[in-house]
Protein backbone atom coordinates (compact mmCIF):
# COMPACT_ATOMS: atom_id res chain seq x y z
CA UNK A 1 0.00 0.00 0.00
CA UNK A 2 2.79 2.54 0.96
CA UNK A 3 4.68 1.02 -1.73
CA UNK A 4 1.94 1.90 -4.06
CA UNK A 5 1.37 5.61 -2.51
CA UNK A 6 4.97 5.88 -2.91
CA UNK A 7 5.17 5.00 -6.56
CA UNK A 8 2.34 6.92 -7.36
CA UNK A 9 3.49 10.10 -5.82
CA UNK A 10 6.70 10.05 -7.33
CA UNK A 11 5.55 9.54 -10.62
CA UNK A 12 3.02 12.39 -10.22
CA UNK A 13 5.89 14.23 -9.04
CA UNK A 14 8.16 13.63 -11.86
CA UNK A 15 5.66 14.31 -14.49
CA UNK A 16 4.01 17.50 -13.02
CA UNK A 17 7.87 18.75 -12.75
CA UNK A 18 8.44 17.84 -16.22
CA UNK A 19 5.43 19.35 -17.27
CA UNK A 20 6.69 22.62 -15.81
CA UNK A 21 9.62 22.89 -18.34
CA UNK A 22 8.11 21.46 -21.08
CA UNK A 23 4.72 23.30 -21.34
CA UNK A 24 4.73 26.39 -23.87
CA UNK A 25 2.62 28.57 -21.38
CA UNK A 26 3.49 29.68 -18.61
CA UNK A 27 0.20 29.65 -16.74
CA UNK A 28 0.27 25.89 -17.53
CA UNK A 29 3.93 25.82 -16.14
CA UNK A 30 2.98 27.49 -12.57
CA UNK A 31 0.08 24.95 -12.31
CA UNK A 32 2.04 22.20 -12.76
CA UNK A 33 4.85 23.49 -10.34
CA UNK A 34 1.64 23.91 -7.65
CA UNK A 35 1.24 20.00 -8.24
CA UNK A 36 4.35 19.33 -7.82
CA UNK A 37 4.53 21.07 -4.37
CA UNK A 38 1.42 18.63 -3.74
CA UNK A 39 2.66 15.48 -4.46
CA UNK A 40 5.98 16.53 -2.26
CA UNK A 41 3.47 17.04 0.41
CA UNK A 42 2.16 13.79 -0.50
CA UNK A 43 6.02 12.52 0.37
CA UNK A 44 6.41 14.69 3.73
CA UNK A 45 3.07 12.88 4.62
CA UNK A 46 4.71 9.48 3.82
CA UNK A 47 7.52 10.34 5.39
CA UNK A 48 5.15 11.11 8.48
CA UNK A 49 5.87 14.59 8.89
CA UNK A 50 2.58 16.18 8.23
CA UNK A 51 3.70 19.67 10.00
CA UNK A 52 6.23 19.85 6.99
CA UNK A 53 4.02 18.72 3.96
CA UNK A 54 1.06 21.28 5.99
CA UNK A 55 3.78 24.12 5.98
CA UNK A 56 5.50 23.09 2.72
CA UNK A 57 1.57 23.68 0.93
CA UNK A 58 1.03 27.12 3.00
CA UNK A 59 4.34 28.91 2.30
CA UNK A 60 4.67 27.49 -1.41
CA UNK A 61 1.45 26.85 -2.86
CA UNK A 62 -0.44 29.38 -0.88
CA UNK A 63 1.98 32.14 -1.21
CA UNK A 64 4.65 32.26 -3.24
CA UNK A 65 2.86 30.59 -6.05
CA UNK A 66 -0.04 32.93 -6.12
CA UNK A 67 2.48 35.48 -6.31
CA UNK A 68 3.98 33.83 -9.38
CA UNK A 69 0.31 33.49 -11.29
CA UNK A 70 -0.10 37.22 -10.51
CA UNK A 71 2.70 38.11 -12.05
CA UNK A 72 2.35 36.19 -14.98
CA UNK A 73 -0.97 36.52 -15.43
CA UNK A 74 -0.52 40.02 -15.66
CA UNK A 75 3.03 40.55 -17.32
CA UNK A 76 2.44 37.67 -20.18
CA UNK A 77 2.25 38.25 -23.75
CA UNK A 78 1.71 35.14 -25.63
CA UNK A 79 4.09 36.22 -28.49
CA UNK A 80 7.52 36.06 -26.36
CA UNK A 81 7.17 32.79 -25.39
CA UNK A 82 9.48 30.44 -25.84
CA UNK A 83 13.34 30.02 -24.95
CA UNK A 84 15.34 32.34 -28.07
CA UNK A 85 18.58 33.04 -27.13
CA UNK A 86 21.46 30.94 -27.57
CA UNK A 87 22.94 31.74 -24.48
CA UNK A 88 20.01 30.37 -22.62
CA UNK A 89 19.88 26.94 -24.27
CA UNK A 90 24.31 26.51 -23.23
CA UNK A 91 22.91 28.11 -20.14
CA UNK A 92 20.50 25.26 -19.33
CA UNK A 93 22.24 22.38 -21.05
CA UNK A 94 24.89 23.01 -18.54
CA UNK A 95 23.10 23.63 -15.52
CA UNK A 96 21.23 19.72 -16.36
CA UNK A 97 24.12 18.29 -17.28
CA UNK A 98 25.71 19.45 -13.44
CA UNK A 99 22.61 17.88 -11.54
CA UNK A 100 23.15 14.64 -14.07
CA UNK A 101 26.59 14.38 -12.79
CA UNK A 102 25.69 15.05 -9.26
CA UNK A 103 23.01 12.47 -9.20
CA UNK A 104 25.22 9.35 -10.79
CA UNK A 105 27.64 10.08 -8.55
CA UNK A 106 25.51 10.15 -5.37
CA UNK A 107 23.90 6.99 -6.93
CA UNK A 108 27.78 5.24 -7.39
CA UNK A 109 28.46 6.31 -3.87
CA UNK A 110 25.30 4.79 -2.50
CA UNK A 111 24.04 7.51 -0.24
CA UNK A 112 20.86 7.57 -2.54
CA UNK A 113 18.34 5.11 -0.37
CA UNK A 114 14.49 5.06 -0.29
CA UNK A 115 14.17 6.50 3.05
CA UNK A 116 12.11 4.29 5.61
CA UNK A 117 8.80 4.66 6.44
CA UNK A 118 8.26 5.53 10.35
CA UNK A 119 4.43 4.83 12.08
CA UNK A 120 2.94 7.83 12.98
CA UNK A 121 5.11 10.02 15.13
CA UNK A 122 2.96 11.82 18.30
CA UNK A 123 3.52 14.95 19.01
CA UNK A 124 5.76 15.84 15.94
CA UNK A 125 5.62 19.51 16.07
CA UNK A 126 5.97 19.99 19.68
CA UNK A 127 9.42 17.69 19.15
CA UNK A 128 9.91 19.95 16.37
CA UNK A 129 9.15 22.87 17.96
CA UNK A 130 11.93 21.98 20.93
CA UNK A 131 14.52 20.73 18.55
CA UNK A 132 13.97 24.30 16.74
CA UNK A 133 14.47 26.69 19.58
CA UNK A 134 16.63 24.93 21.81
CA UNK A 135 19.65 23.14 19.69
CA UNK A 136 19.05 25.09 16.74
CA UNK A 137 18.15 28.38 18.32
CA UNK A 138 21.08 30.17 17.06
CA UNK A 139 20.74 29.39 12.96
CA UNK A 140 16.82 29.69 13.56
CA UNK A 141 17.67 33.33 14.66
CA UNK A 142 19.63 34.21 12.37
CA UNK A 143 17.89 33.17 9.44
CA UNK A 144 14.63 35.10 10.87
CA UNK A 145 17.03 38.23 10.42
CA UNK A 146 17.82 37.16 6.91
CA UNK A 147 13.83 37.57 6.29
CA UNK A 148 13.56 40.48 8.35
CA UNK A 149 16.19 42.53 6.19
CA UNK A 150 14.13 41.22 3.45
CA UNK A 151 11.48 42.74 4.25
CA UNK A 152 13.28 45.62 5.19
CA UNK A 153 14.56 45.49 1.74
CA UNK A 154 10.80 45.57 0.25
CA UNK A 155 9.78 48.83 1.93
CA UNK A 156 13.38 50.47 0.91
CA UNK A 157 12.24 49.31 -2.92
CA UNK A 158 8.37 49.89 -2.75
CA UNK A 159 9.15 53.67 -1.37
CA UNK A 160 11.78 54.66 -3.91
CA UNK A 161 9.24 54.28 -6.98
CA UNK B 1 -5.45 -0.92 12.10
CA UNK B 2 -7.10 -0.79 8.57
CA UNK B 3 -9.82 -3.43 9.01
CA UNK B 4 -12.91 -3.27 7.00
CA UNK B 5 -15.21 -1.70 10.25
CA UNK B 6 -12.66 1.54 9.66
CA UNK B 7 -12.93 1.48 6.27
CA UNK B 8 -16.77 1.69 6.21
CA UNK B 9 -16.89 3.39 9.14
CA UNK B 10 -14.65 6.72 7.46
CA UNK B 11 -16.95 6.12 4.12
CA UNK B 12 -20.17 6.97 5.80
CA UNK B 13 -18.66 9.69 7.36
CA UNK B 14 -17.10 11.28 4.60
CA UNK B 15 -20.26 10.80 2.83
CA UNK B 16 -22.81 12.03 5.59
CA UNK B 17 -20.64 15.12 6.13
CA UNK B 18 -20.67 16.16 2.78
CA UNK B 19 -24.22 15.65 1.92
CA UNK B 20 -24.75 17.98 5.20
CA UNK B 21 -22.44 20.25 3.83
CA UNK B 22 -23.90 20.69 0.77
CA UNK B 23 -27.99 20.52 2.12
CA UNK B 24 -26.96 23.12 4.47
CA UNK B 25 -25.35 25.45 2.17
CA UNK B 26 -28.11 25.03 -0.34
CA UNK B 27 -30.87 26.09 2.25
CA UNK B 28 -28.28 29.15 2.83
CA UNK B 29 -28.98 30.71 0.01
CA UNK B 30 -33.08 30.22 1.11
CA UNK B 31 -32.32 31.46 4.65
CA UNK B 32 -30.41 34.71 2.84
CA UNK B 33 -33.22 35.20 0.56
CA UNK B 34 -35.92 34.82 3.18
CA UNK B 35 -34.05 36.94 5.72
CA UNK B 36 -32.92 39.94 3.27
CA UNK B 37 -36.68 40.20 2.31
CA UNK B 38 -37.40 40.41 6.43
CA UNK B 39 -34.94 43.26 6.71
CA UNK B 40 -36.26 44.96 3.19
CA UNK B 41 -40.00 44.43 4.96
CA UNK B 42 -40.30 42.22 1.36
CA UNK B 43 -41.92 38.01 1.43
CA UNK B 44 -39.54 36.63 -0.11
CA UNK B 45 -39.35 33.81 -2.22
CA UNK B 46 -42.38 32.23 -1.77
CA UNK B 47 -43.95 29.92 -5.20
CA UNK B 48 -42.02 27.23 -5.61
CA UNK B 49 -43.64 24.94 -2.42
CA UNK B 50 -45.20 25.87 0.82
CA UNK B 51 -43.53 29.03 2.13
CA UNK B 52 -40.76 28.74 -1.08
CA UNK B 53 -39.14 25.84 0.63
CA UNK B 54 -38.57 24.14 -2.50
CA UNK B 55 -36.74 27.41 -4.15
CA UNK B 56 -32.88 26.06 -3.70
CA UNK B 57 -34.22 22.52 -5.77
CA UNK B 58 -35.35 24.88 -8.43
CA UNK B 59 -32.54 27.07 -8.40
CA UNK B 60 -30.19 23.92 -8.79
CA UNK B 61 -32.68 22.60 -11.48
CA UNK B 62 -32.14 25.87 -13.75
CA UNK B 63 -28.50 26.26 -13.50
CA UNK B 64 -28.24 22.48 -14.30
CA UNK B 65 -30.81 22.99 -17.51
CA UNK B 66 -29.06 25.97 -18.67
CA UNK B 67 -26.25 26.15 -21.26
CA UNK B 68 -22.97 25.99 -19.43
CA UNK B 69 -21.60 28.38 -22.25
CA UNK B 70 -17.78 28.74 -22.78
CA UNK B 71 -16.67 31.92 -24.68
CA UNK B 72 -14.51 31.51 -27.73
CA UNK B 73 -11.36 33.19 -26.59
CA UNK B 74 -11.14 31.86 -22.95
CA UNK B 75 -9.17 29.00 -21.98
CA UNK B 76 -11.02 25.84 -22.00
CA UNK B 77 -9.42 23.15 -19.72
CA UNK B 78 -9.07 26.23 -17.05
CA UNK B 79 -11.85 27.84 -17.56
CA UNK B 80 -13.75 24.35 -16.49
CA UNK B 81 -10.66 24.08 -14.01
CA UNK B 82 -11.72 27.55 -11.81
CA UNK B 83 -15.04 26.25 -10.61
CA UNK B 84 -14.02 23.06 -9.94
CA UNK B 85 -11.31 24.06 -7.85
CA UNK B 86 -13.35 26.75 -5.57
CA UNK B 87 -15.94 24.21 -4.92
CA UNK B 88 -12.94 21.31 -4.21
CA UNK B 89 -11.20 23.76 -1.44
CA UNK B 90 -14.13 24.96 -0.06
CA UNK B 91 -15.65 21.00 0.78
CA UNK B 92 -11.71 20.11 1.75
CA UNK B 93 -11.90 21.83 5.12
CA UNK B 94 -14.63 19.81 6.88
CA UNK B 95 -11.82 16.91 6.99
CA UNK B 96 -10.67 17.57 9.97
CA UNK B 97 -13.83 19.28 11.93
CA UNK B 98 -15.06 17.51 15.26
CA UNK B 99 -18.22 17.26 14.75
CA UNK B 100 -18.89 15.75 18.04
CA UNK B 101 -17.02 13.55 20.35
CA UNK B 102 -18.04 9.54 19.71
CA UNK B 103 -20.43 7.40 19.10
CA UNK B 104 -20.49 3.26 20.71
CA UNK B 105 -21.56 1.09 17.69
CA UNK B 106 -21.43 -2.50 18.07
CA UNK B 107 -19.12 -2.28 21.51
CA UNK B 108 -17.16 -0.03 18.51
CA UNK B 109 -15.92 3.57 19.67
CA UNK B 110 -16.82 5.94 16.52
CA UNK B 111 -15.16 9.77 16.66
CA UNK B 112 -17.55 11.68 14.86
CA UNK B 113 -14.23 13.46 12.89
CA UNK B 114 -12.83 12.60 9.82
CA UNK B 115 -9.56 12.71 10.62
CA UNK B 116 -8.39 14.20 13.94
CA UNK B 117 -4.83 15.33 12.48
CA UNK B 118 -2.26 17.14 15.28
CA UNK B 119 -1.68 20.03 12.93
CA UNK B 120 -5.38 20.75 12.29
CA UNK B 121 -5.52 24.11 12.57
CA UNK B 122 -2.40 24.72 10.21
CA UNK B 123 -4.43 22.24 7.89
CA UNK B 124 -7.37 24.45 8.12
CA UNK B 125 -5.02 27.27 7.22
CA UNK B 126 -3.46 25.68 4.28
CA UNK B 127 -6.82 25.14 2.77
CA UNK B 128 -8.32 28.96 3.31
CA UNK B 129 -5.35 29.51 1.46
CA UNK B 130 -5.75 27.20 -1.37
CA UNK B 131 -9.09 28.84 -2.04
CA UNK B 132 -8.00 31.58 -4.03
CA UNK B 133 -6.77 29.41 -6.84
CA UNK B 134 -10.15 28.42 -8.17
CA UNK B 135 -11.18 32.55 -8.72
CA UNK B 136 -7.77 33.28 -10.01
CA UNK B 137 -8.04 30.40 -12.77
CA UNK B 138 -11.47 31.51 -13.66
CA UNK B 139 -11.27 35.25 -13.98
CA UNK B 140 -7.44 34.63 -15.65
CA UNK B 141 -9.15 31.39 -18.37
CA UNK B 142 -12.41 33.95 -18.98
CA UNK B 143 -9.98 36.05 -20.73
CA UNK B 144 -12.06 39.24 -20.02
CA UNK B 145 -10.42 42.84 -18.91
CA UNK B 146 -13.41 42.82 -16.14
CA UNK B 147 -12.32 39.66 -14.98
CA UNK B 148 -9.08 40.01 -14.29
CA UNK B 149 -9.15 43.16 -12.83
CA UNK B 150 -11.48 41.67 -9.91
CA UNK B 151 -9.41 38.30 -9.81
CA UNK B 152 -6.32 40.80 -9.11
CA UNK B 153 -8.64 42.56 -6.51
CA UNK B 154 -9.84 39.41 -5.02
CA UNK B 155 -6.57 37.69 -4.40
CA UNK B 156 -4.44 40.80 -2.87
CA UNK B 157 -7.64 40.78 -0.78
CA UNK B 158 -7.43 37.01 0.36
CA UNK B 159 -3.89 37.23 0.31
CA UNK B 160 -3.76 40.44 2.71
CA UNK B 161 -6.66 38.99 4.92
CA UNK B 162 -4.84 35.98 5.85
CA UNK B 163 -1.89 37.44 7.37
CA UNK B 164 -3.97 39.16 10.13
CA UNK B 165 -5.98 35.71 10.00
CA UNK B 166 -3.03 33.75 10.82
CA UNK B 167 -1.12 36.14 13.46
CA UNK B 168 -4.44 35.53 15.42
CA UNK B 169 -4.66 31.61 15.06
CA UNK B 170 -1.23 31.85 16.32
CA UNK B 171 -2.38 33.82 19.47
CA UNK B 172 -4.86 31.01 19.68
CA UNK B 173 -2.71 27.96 19.54
CA UNK B 174 -0.42 30.01 21.74
CA UNK B 175 -3.03 30.23 24.32
CA UNK B 176 -4.26 26.59 24.12
CA UNK B 177 -0.96 25.15 23.37
CA UNK B 178 -2.20 22.38 20.73
CA UNK B 179 -2.50 22.48 17.05
CA UNK B 180 -5.59 19.62 17.23
CA UNK B 181 -8.81 20.53 16.45
CA UNK B 182 -10.73 17.88 18.81
CA UNK B 183 -7.87 18.84 22.07
CA UNK B 184 -9.02 22.32 21.40
CA UNK B 185 -12.72 22.16 21.52
CA UNK B 186 -12.52 19.39 24.45
CA UNK B 187 -10.21 21.86 26.27
CA UNK B 188 -13.31 24.07 26.08
CA UNK B 189 -15.51 21.97 28.66
CA UNK B 190 -17.18 23.16 31.06
CA UNK B 191 -18.14 26.84 29.70
CA UNK B 192 -14.31 28.09 29.31
CA UNK B 193 -14.46 28.93 25.63
CA UNK B 194 -12.05 30.63 23.83
CA UNK B 195 -13.75 33.73 23.07
CA UNK B 196 -13.77 34.68 26.65
CA UNK B 197 -9.73 34.30 26.76
CA UNK B 198 -9.03 35.93 23.00
CA UNK B 199 -11.70 38.35 22.44
CA UNK B 200 -9.56 40.53 20.27
CA UNK B 201 -8.36 37.40 18.41
CA UNK B 202 -11.92 36.56 17.68
CA UNK B 203 -12.79 39.63 16.50
CA UNK B 204 -9.87 39.48 14.21
CA UNK B 205 -10.82 36.61 13.03
CA UNK B 206 -14.26 36.92 12.06
CA UNK B 207 -13.54 39.93 10.15
CA UNK B 208 -11.04 38.42 8.29
CA UNK B 209 -13.22 35.79 7.84
CA UNK B 210 -15.83 37.94 6.30
CA UNK B 211 -13.24 38.79 3.73
CA UNK B 212 -11.61 35.21 3.05
CA UNK B 213 -15.34 34.16 2.16
CA UNK B 214 -15.88 37.36 0.11
CA UNK B 215 -19.02 38.27 2.26
CA UNK B 216 -20.42 41.37 2.19
CA UNK B 217 -18.62 44.50 3.75
CA UNK B 218 -15.80 42.95 1.98
CA UNK B 219 -17.21 41.43 -1.96
CA UNK B 220 -14.61 43.48 -3.52
CA UNK B 221 -14.50 40.81 -6.20
CA UNK B 222 -18.07 40.80 -7.71
CA UNK B 223 -18.56 44.59 -7.08
CA UNK B 224 -21.23 44.42 -9.83
CA UNK B 225 -21.24 48.36 -9.65
CA UNK B 226 -17.94 48.65 -11.11
CA UNK B 227 -16.92 44.95 -12.35
CA UNK B 228 -20.23 43.75 -14.87
CA UNK B 229 -19.98 40.64 -12.53
CA UNK B 230 -16.76 40.45 -10.87
CA UNK B 231 -14.17 37.08 -11.10
CA UNK B 232 -17.71 35.00 -12.60
CA UNK B 233 -18.88 37.43 -15.44
CA UNK B 234 -17.94 35.22 -18.22
CA UNK B 235 -19.39 32.04 -16.26
CA UNK B 236 -23.28 30.66 -17.02
CA UNK B 237 -25.09 27.39 -16.20
CA UNK B 238 -23.92 25.17 -13.28
CA UNK B 239 -20.10 26.57 -13.46
CA UNK B 240 -21.52 29.84 -12.27
CA UNK B 241 -23.72 27.82 -9.95
CA UNK B 242 -20.74 26.21 -8.46
CA UNK B 243 -18.99 29.71 -7.65
CA UNK B 244 -22.19 30.99 -5.70
CA UNK B 245 -22.41 27.63 -4.30
CA UNK B 246 -18.45 27.44 -3.11
CA UNK B 247 -19.33 31.13 -1.47
CA UNK B 248 -22.04 29.18 0.83
CA UNK B 249 -19.72 26.46 1.46
CA UNK B 250 -16.87 28.69 2.69
CA UNK B 251 -19.42 30.88 4.80
CA UNK B 252 -21.14 27.18 6.62
CA UNK B 253 -17.20 25.98 7.00
CA UNK B 254 -16.01 29.03 8.24
CA UNK B 255 -18.75 29.50 10.71
CA UNK B 256 -17.82 25.83 11.72
CA UNK B 257 -14.52 26.56 12.25
CA UNK B 258 -15.52 29.41 14.41
CA UNK B 259 -17.91 27.84 16.18
CA UNK B 260 -15.17 25.21 17.04
CA UNK B 261 -12.14 27.40 17.57
CA UNK B 262 -13.90 29.93 19.74
CA UNK B 263 -17.31 28.64 20.82
CA UNK B 264 -16.64 25.20 22.50
CA UNK B 265 -17.72 23.39 19.64
CA UNK B 266 -19.96 20.46 20.49
CA UNK B 267 -19.62 20.88 24.20
CA UNK B 268 -22.60 22.81 26.47
CA UNK B 269 -23.23 23.33 29.87
CA UNK B 270 -23.86 20.65 31.63
CA UNK B 271 -22.88 18.24 29.31
CA UNK B 272 -21.97 15.52 31.81
CA UNK B 273 -24.94 15.81 34.73
CA UNK B 274 -27.76 14.84 32.64
CA UNK B 275 -27.01 11.35 33.23
CA UNK B 276 -27.97 9.86 29.89
CA UNK B 277 -26.47 7.84 27.85
CA UNK B 278 -23.09 8.43 26.13
CA UNK B 279 -24.59 8.29 22.85
CA UNK B 280 -27.84 10.29 23.49
CA UNK B 281 -24.77 13.36 25.25
CA UNK B 282 -22.98 13.14 22.25
CA UNK B 283 -26.07 13.93 19.66
CA UNK B 284 -27.37 16.43 21.49
CA UNK B 285 -23.79 17.76 21.27
CA UNK B 286 -23.66 17.57 17.43
CA UNK B 287 -27.18 19.67 17.86
CA UNK B 288 -25.26 22.23 20.13
CA UNK B 289 -22.65 22.69 17.69
CA UNK B 290 -25.03 23.14 15.07
CA UNK B 291 -27.31 25.82 16.20
CA UNK B 292 -23.74 27.58 17.48
CA UNK B 293 -22.95 27.22 13.48
CA UNK B 294 -26.65 28.63 12.14
CA UNK B 295 -26.17 31.38 14.87
CA UNK B 296 -22.43 32.57 13.11
CA UNK B 297 -24.28 32.27 9.58
CA UNK B 298 -27.02 34.18 10.81
CA UNK B 299 -24.73 36.66 11.96
CA UNK B 300 -22.60 36.83 8.03
CA UNK B 301 -26.41 37.18 6.44
CA UNK B 302 -27.09 39.94 8.66
CA UNK B 303 -23.92 42.07 8.25
CA UNK B 304 -24.61 41.45 4.85
CA UNK B 305 -28.01 43.32 4.62
CA UNK B 306 -27.30 45.56 6.86
CA UNK B 307 -23.67 47.21 6.39
CA UNK B 308 -22.78 48.50 2.78
CA UNK B 309 -19.54 47.98 0.94
CA UNK B 310 -16.23 48.91 1.86
CA UNK B 311 -14.18 51.29 -1.47
CA UNK B 312 -11.13 48.98 -2.41
CA UNK B 313 -8.07 51.67 -0.48
CA UNK B 314 -10.47 51.39 2.80
CA UNK B 315 -10.42 47.08 2.59
CA UNK B 316 -6.31 47.43 2.09
CA UNK B 317 -5.91 50.09 4.85
CA UNK B 318 -7.91 47.87 7.40
CA UNK B 319 -6.35 44.96 6.50
CA UNK B 320 -2.97 45.84 6.31
CA UNK B 321 -2.74 48.98 8.90
CA UNK B 322 -5.29 48.33 11.48
CA UNK B 323 -5.80 44.27 11.44
CA UNK B 324 -2.35 43.03 10.88
CA UNK B 325 -1.40 45.50 14.29
CA UNK B 326 -4.03 44.69 16.13
CA UNK B 327 -3.44 40.95 15.77
CA UNK B 328 0.43 41.45 16.46
CA UNK B 329 -0.47 43.04 19.87
CA UNK B 330 -2.60 40.18 20.38
CA UNK B 331 -0.35 37.75 19.60
CA UNK B 332 2.22 39.70 21.89
CA UNK B 333 -0.04 40.13 24.84
CA UNK B 334 -1.19 36.56 24.57
CA UNK B 335 2.54 35.21 24.65
CA UNK B 336 3.60 37.35 27.70
CA UNK B 337 0.59 36.40 29.87
CA UNK B 338 1.24 32.99 29.30
CA UNK B 339 4.91 33.85 29.75
CA UNK B 340 4.46 35.31 32.94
Amino acid sequence: MILGLFCFLSLLTIMSALSVILSRNPVYSVLSLILCFFSIAGHYILLSAPFLAVVHIIVYAGAIMVLFLFVIMLMMRTSDVGLTSWVKRIGSFFVVGVLGVTIVALMQRGTLVLPRYLASVEGSVSSLGRVLFGQYAIPFELSTILFLSAVVGVVMLGKKS
Amino acid sequence: MLDLFFIIQKLILVSAVLAITLVIAMYTTYAERKLAAFFQDRVGPNRAGPFGILQPLADGLKFMFKEAFIPANANKFLFVLGPSISMIAACMACGVIPWGSSLMIMGHEVPLQIADLNVGVLYLFGVVSLGVYGIMIGGWASNNKYALLSTIRASSQMISYEIAMGIALIALTLSTGTLSLKEIVSLQHGGHWNVWVQPLGFIIFIICAFAETNRMPFDLPECETELVGGYHTEYSGMQLGFYLFAEYINMFVSSTVMAALYFGGFNFPFLNSLGLSHNLVTLLGVGVFFAKIFALMFFFIWIRWTIPRFRYDQLMRLGWKVLMPLAIFNMLVTAVLILL
